[in-house]
């Protein structure tokens, strides 16, 4: 029977049928970092129990970590205590721990693809919702609470239900200026940030074939914000070609056989999917949120939603939107003042990204207006960055240029929106207070449209900033 | 170990309205920077509870009916659709669950919510819409009249009023039965998961 990559990867990671009907679910790759592991870890402690297979925890530092201050210990001590936590605790059970001085630490969603961690046709868990951004690997990785984080400490396993799958096939070429980051705003957009709910995104079609895995990875980590625990695309040779020669990738002897294990699992020709639903990539314009879910998002060049064209529950939120954004319905969100912008996070913070924004930024000055700061995803990635230059195209806009980790993101570490400022940013939540300040207002969108913000102090269309 | 059978959950009741209440906003990240969850309750919904004048709002978990069922250690909160989306973080059910709530009654929880909370053995149960704009309306405006969530019979009750609810199978058995923690089943299969483990391929450790 034609199954889909789910179908396969869940009955080969299947250990047994629970007494309540779940299934007891294989994990074979577990990432850990220093926010959701600390309670799991005292658990574990507390019930007596061991960590069953080490070598499949790999952890690093993110959340937490300061990017403009890199000696320990740091101003906050809270987050010294944490990382010093992580120390401990992979110490102490034997876990591999990618820490700050190894040049390897950055945000878990990068560290597990860069180090070959990430695989098709595995299982991966980790206590963080943009897990799913593994998926772009063909692997089914989701997001797992604390507990979780100890049930799969102790056993690999989890007790899980499983998900239905819906296909999501974007066919056709983008326009100049449309990216990765617009396809999946735009699939929440249509979708609904609920719409998710019980199923496993797979996405597909000629734009996903075209698209790299760290486009495919920025797609992937936004599942979540569409309500779906994981996403995933079919790996390729592309995926293969990524892997090739990663540290955790399999050697020269073992290769044929990975490849040919992991093709395995792709979705059958004619499998049935329980859904599916089809865009015309051409159709997508550069897209922008503007209110405090990712599903309220317009393109650049249309005007925010008339409350009255609303069903009764969105207008609810809508009108909550509009007041914490202090925007008004039916006006443009181009042309709304810029004050931050920000670089970086699991969707948007990879060497591409960087690439592509450096291109733009090239030559042209930060608005004086506008606080800029870029913060590479991962060490790895700022390294790289600094050989091809990046860093100075960066810093001599006027960028600020730093150290690796989740930063303005979710502002756990000083990198913080103040009072209503708001924030052009190429992260994936616009929710209140999100960024670290309770009135901070998020506007989400691509990195080149971040760079126009940036230049031009003000939400900006980038086709018609940079000519493209 | 033994865990107590949550069949039927019965306390005073809190409305806390909205659609798409994220988890950020149940419990903001920089209340995240801790090593256990021991504190979080109070914190729970705090951005929505203070201006950012440092007054309180009128929210409802600062009301008198909060406070009472913070005293209690038990109580319903009845929220909206899509409640608990964004972040995976169990801080978030550990603050409602830490400030007195033991059930929560909505439309629709995202999914990495619902199983957190019901791994502390809290019911998360969704009723139909209509039911549960009547059931919002009820505990409104009768605020010292309990409201049972059962479990069991896969029921909300309160006075004379009675709405289905429904909650997924698995999670039900497992609360009905004490066994809403999976560790102790998950550990019982210890030789079933090394099996497994030996049977995929997977290149691990360098």
């Amino acid at each position: 029977m034609a199954k889909t990559l789910f179908q396969k990867v869940w009955e080969a990671h299947t250990v047994r049928k629970l007494p309540n009907g779940q299934t007891q679910l294989f994990i074979g790759t577990h990432l850990i970092h220093e926010v959701t592991s600390p309670q799991a870890f005292g658990m574990l402690r507390d019930l007596g129990l061991k960590v069953k297979y080490p070598q499949r925890t790999f952890a690093t530092v993110d959340h937490i970590v300061p990017t403009n201050e890199l000696k320990e210990p740091y101003s906050d001590p809270i987050a010294q205590e944490m990382i010093e936590a992580l120390r401990k605790n992979t110490k102490d059970f034997g876990i591999r721990f990618f820490d700050t001085n190894t040049g390897t630490q950055g945000i878990v969603h990068m560290v597990g693809p860069e180090q070959g961690i990430t695989q098709p046709g595995t299982t991966i868990a980790c206590g963080d919702s943009h897990t799913a951004t593994h998926g772009a690997f063909g692997a089914i990785a989701f997001g797992i609470g604390t507990t979780q984080v100890r049930d799969v400490l102790a056993t690999q396993t989890l007790a899980l239900s499983p998900l239905k799958v819906r296909r999501i096939e974007v066919n056709g070429q983008l326009a100049p200026g449309v990216y990765a980051k617009d396809v999946i705003l735009h699939i929440i957009r249509v979708l609904g940030v609920n719409g998710g709910i019980g199923y496993a995104y797979e996405y597909a079609g000629s734009t996903f074939d075209g698209f790299s895995l760290e486009e495919r990875m920025t797609v992937c980590n936004m599942s979540i914000e569409g309500g779906a625990r994981c996403g995933y695309v079919n790996p390729d040779q592309k995926t293969f070609d990524y892997i090739k020669g990663k540290p955790y990738a399999p050697k020269a002897a073992g290769w044929d056989a990975a490849v040919a294990r992991w093709q395995s699992f792709a979705s059958d020709p004619g499998c049935a999917y329980d859904d599916v639903v089809k865009f015309d990539a051409a159709a997508i314009r550069p897209t922008v949120t503007w209110g405090i879910t990712p599903g309220q998002a317009v393109f650049i060049d249309e005007k925010m939603p008339a409350l009255e064209t609303l069903n009764a529950a969105d207008r609810a939120t809508a009108e909550d939107a509009y007041k914490h954004m202090k925007l008004s319905p039916d006006t443009p969100i181009k042309g709304t003042k810029v004050d931050v912008c920000f670089l970086g996070s699991c969707t948007n913070g990879r060497i591409s990204d960087l690439r592509e924004a450096a291109k733009y930024l090239k030559g042209r000055k930060v608005s004086p207006t506008v606080k800029a700061i870029v913060v590479p995803g991962s060490q790895l990635t700022a390294i790289q960055a600094v050989h091809e230059g990046l860093d100075k195209v960066f810093t001599e806009a006027g960028f600020e240029w730093r150290g690796a980790g989740c930063s303005m993101c979710l502002a756990m570490n000083p990198d913080k929106l103040v009072g209503d400022q708001l924030c052009a940013s190429s992260s994936n939540r616009n929710f209140k207070g999100r960024q670290g300040s309770q009135t901070g207002r998020t506007v989400l969108m691509s990195p080149i449209m971040v760079i126009a913000a940036a230049i031009t102090g003000q939400v900006a269309d980038a086709r018609e900033v940079f000519k493209v | 170990m033994s865990l107590a059978k949550v069949t039927q959950v019965k306390g005073l009741a809190l409305a806390v309205p909205g659609d798409d209440i994220d988890t950020d906003r149940i419990i903001p990240a920089r209340f995240l920077r801790c090593v256990t969850f021991d504190d979080l309750g109070q914190h729970a919904f705090r951005d929505e509870r203070t201006g950012p004048d440092g007054k309180e709002s009128n929210h409802p978990m600062n009301s008198p009916q909060a406070a009472r069922i913070a005293a209690a250690k038990q109580g319903v909160m009845v929220v909206g659709f899509n409640f608990g989306c964004g972040s995976s973080r169990e801080h978030a059910p550990q603050s409602i669950w830490r400030f007195g709530f033991t059930a929560l009654v909505g439309g629709s929880f995202a999914e990495i919510f619902f199983g957190n909370s019901t791994t502390l053995g809290v019911p998360c149960v969704t009723l139909s819409k209509d039911d549960l704009a009547d059931c919002d309306a009820f505990v409104r405006a009768h605020p010292d009249v309990e409201v049972t969530v059962d479990v069991e019979k896969l029921v909300v009750t309160a006075g004379a009023k009675s709405w289905k609810a429904s909650i997924a199978a698995s999670a039900r058995d497992g609360l009905v039965h004490g066994k809403w923690d999976p560790i102790a089943d998950l550990l019982d299969g210890a030789s079933a998961v090394d099996q497994t483990a030996g049977s995929l391929a997977y290149v691990v450790g360098k």
